[in-house]
């Protein structure tokens, strides 16, 4: 029986930019165009994951799965080119500079829903924009699935799921039954590259669209748990001080010495 | 009245520090009813402790799954005891079991969690207001919270515990629930490392990817036994496999808060500085002027570890012997 899976995954802002090059305005966070957005690495980390057990299992069908207001085609695009079967944009204004995540994680059950037949679902274990690590739990409460986070690794074994979850100090082994949901962290490993035929491939595939009238969701505003009343950029006010020597060396030695004055050591 | 109910947790036996500050933090909303969870095996002690730290009630879970740690347990448990003292807030921590709980246990009540909090008032209106890091540190975002109930989750080490009173009386109950385990532990495998912990040490030397590979980490080992401290990292060290992923500080690694950490070859990436911000004396050693390290830095050289930390280490054995 095939085994059907759905990696969640969002574009975010790319976490890299520098913090200078973040901007707030009219209460949103934005970078200048120079900046491309990324998916959400972890969320690359969870098609990687869905990969790992098509390739052990083969009767297996990635669909991607996003939602937001607006994509970048060649960016949202890229799961495909890694090796996913198929794509889904839930794409709608409706979607735009949301702080509250519950209209989006009513939108990604109901397409899980509307799809039908999937056996598990994957994402990344929060997203490096909002870092809220809400979705995915959401989906499953939702669903009513059970949850396994932060994996490092995942087996499928028949209906059974076996996950390596990262702990502080060291790891332990969790056992559920599909379906389920499952997140995943960067100890998993680095997702793969694109080759050039999954680039070729993934050019062909054109992204389902739906809006969210096709989602038949039921939501109202005054669901809203979180309103917005600022962002703000952290205030950093300390005032460094950079030790000089002749050289590196004595910079190093005058670094032991400071530290000692000050009684640090 | 106003009630709050904190998710608390056990740490090696004890009360865990998550408990005492969330019972703070319902205090600094002024609820006037605190109601705490707390699972583990024989745990009447941390109980009265609670109490002591400012808790009116508390609910216990001394035997099953939930008190051996199982989330979906806790979640189930937690959820009773919301349904049944109907809280205005509930509160708990973004640990290891309150990143599971929390979230789940507000969709279950129909509401979602607002995560990672720093710092929480009341506003004129007496709404719950919160601050909590956005963007991996880049942006603060101010938050009223108005869900139906409250559900947070707090920052660990964002807010101070009260002193114990032991003077305080209150209920100590042992709850009843309906056990519903669907992913269960199997095998739990620890890879502690020796010596003090990351997160207790009061000094920490922390490398990343300026350190090239593995061997550098020796000299970093070296340097903390020095100054009795621990050795920490950056994700991108972890992740090339240079040291295990428990060293990793940070965001989504362990929140430290020493009295000196030392980053050597480490960008300062904002996601980084989550978790070592509140060292009370952060030094940077980095090869490049314009690193963000250094505007987060008490004291800075800029150089190349290799040259630096050989000559740092030699001079501090003659401070320290
Ligand atoms: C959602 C999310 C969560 C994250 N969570 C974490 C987390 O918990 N912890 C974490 O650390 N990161 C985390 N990251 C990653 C973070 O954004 C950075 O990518 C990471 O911290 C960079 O590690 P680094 O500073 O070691 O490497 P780099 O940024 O590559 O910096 C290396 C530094 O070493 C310096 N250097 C190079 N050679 C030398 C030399 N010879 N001598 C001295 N200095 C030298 C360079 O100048 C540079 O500044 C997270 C990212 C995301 C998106």
């Amino acid at each position: 029986m095939t085994l059907h899976i759905v990696v969640t995954a969002k574009q975010v802002v790319d976490p890299e930019t520098p913090t200078s090059a973040f901007l707030i305005e009219n209460n949103k966070v934005t970078t200048s165009t120079s900046f491309a957005p990324v998916i959400n690495g972890y969320d690359e980390q969870a098609v990687e994951a869905a990969l790992r057990i098509k390739e052990a299992l083969g009767d297996v069908v990635i669909t991607v799965l996003s939602c937001g207001s607006s994509f970048a085609l060649d960016v949202i695009k890229k799961p495909l080119a890694m090796g996913a079967d198929n794509l889904i944009l839930l794409q709608d204004n409706a979607f735009d500079n949301l702080i509250d995540p519950t209209l989006v994680i009513r939108a990604l059950t109901s397409a899980i829903q509307k799809i039908g037949d999937v056996d598990l679902v994957i994402s990344g274990r929060q997203a490096s924009d909002w870092d809220n690590a809400l979705v995915p739990m959401g989906i499953a409460e939702l669903l009513d699935w059970p949850v396994a986070t932060i994996a490092r690794k995942i087996d499928v074994i028949g209906n059974t799921v076996k996950v390596e979850r990262v702990l502080p100090d060291g790891y332990e082994i969790v056992e559920t039954t599909l379906p389920a949901v499952i997140t995943v962290s960067n100890e998993l490993g680095s997702p793969r590259y694109p080759n050039m035929r999954g680039i070729m491939g993934a050019r062909k595939i054109q992204p389902t669209i739906w809006e969210i009238n096709d989602l038949g969701i039921e939501y109202q505003s005054t669901e809203i748990a979180m309103e917005l009343i600022s962002l703000e950029k952290p205030i950093k006010s300390i005032e460094t001080e950079l030790i000089q020597g002749e050289d590196e060396a004595d910079a190093g030695r005058k670094l032991a010495l400071r530290l000692r004055e000050e009684r640090i050591i | 009245m106003t009630k709050a109910l904190v998710i608390g947790e056990m740490l090696n036996g004890e009360l865990g520090a998550a408990t005492f500050e969330g019972i703070a933090a319902a205090r600094i909303l002024d609820c006037s009813n605190v109601a705490v969870m707390i699972a583990g095996a024989s745990i009447e002690l941390a109980a009265e402790q609670a109490i002591f730290a400012g808790a009116d009630q508390v609910f216990t879970i001394s035997q099953g799954p939930a008190a051996d740690g199982e989330f979906d347990d806790l979640i189930n448990a937690s959820y009773k005891i919301a349904k049944e003292i109907e809280p205005e807030i509930i509160i708990g921590s973004k640990t290891i079991i309150g990143r599971d709980v929390m979230p789940r246990l507000a969709f279950r009540l129909g509401t979602i969690l607002v995560p990672d909090c720093m710092s929480l008032e009341r506003d004129a209106e007496q709404r719950i207001i919160v601050t909590r890091p956005t963007y991996g540190g880049n942006v603060n975002a101010r938050i009223a919270c108005v869900g139906q109930p409250v559900v947070i989750s707090l920052r660990p080490k964002s807010i101070d515990a009260m002193g114990l009173d032991q003077s305080r009386s209150g209920a100590i109950n042992e709850i009843e629930f309906t056990s519903n385990i669907r992913t269960r532990i199997i095998e739990k495998i620890e890879e502690k490392s020796e010596g003090i912990s990351l997160q207790d040490a009061k000094t920490v030397v922390a490398g990343g990817r300026g350190l090239g590979g593995p061997e550098a980490f020796d000299s970093l080992q070296e340097l903390a036994g020095i100054l009795g401290g621990a050795v920490g990292a950056s994700r991108a060290a972890c992740d090339a496999g240079w040291v295990p992923s428990s060293f990793q500080v940070g965001l989504t690694g362990k929140t430290v808060s020493p009295d000196l950490y030392i980053a050597i070859g480490i960008s300062g990436a904002s996601q980084h500085m989550a978790g070592c911000s509140n060292a009370k004396t952060l030094v940077a050693i980095n090869k490049d002027e314009g690193a963000n390290i250094f505007k987060e830095a008490r004291f800075g050289v800029k150089g190349d570890w290799e040259k630096v930390i050989p000559a740092f280490i030699e001079q501090l054995h003659e401070l320290i012997n």
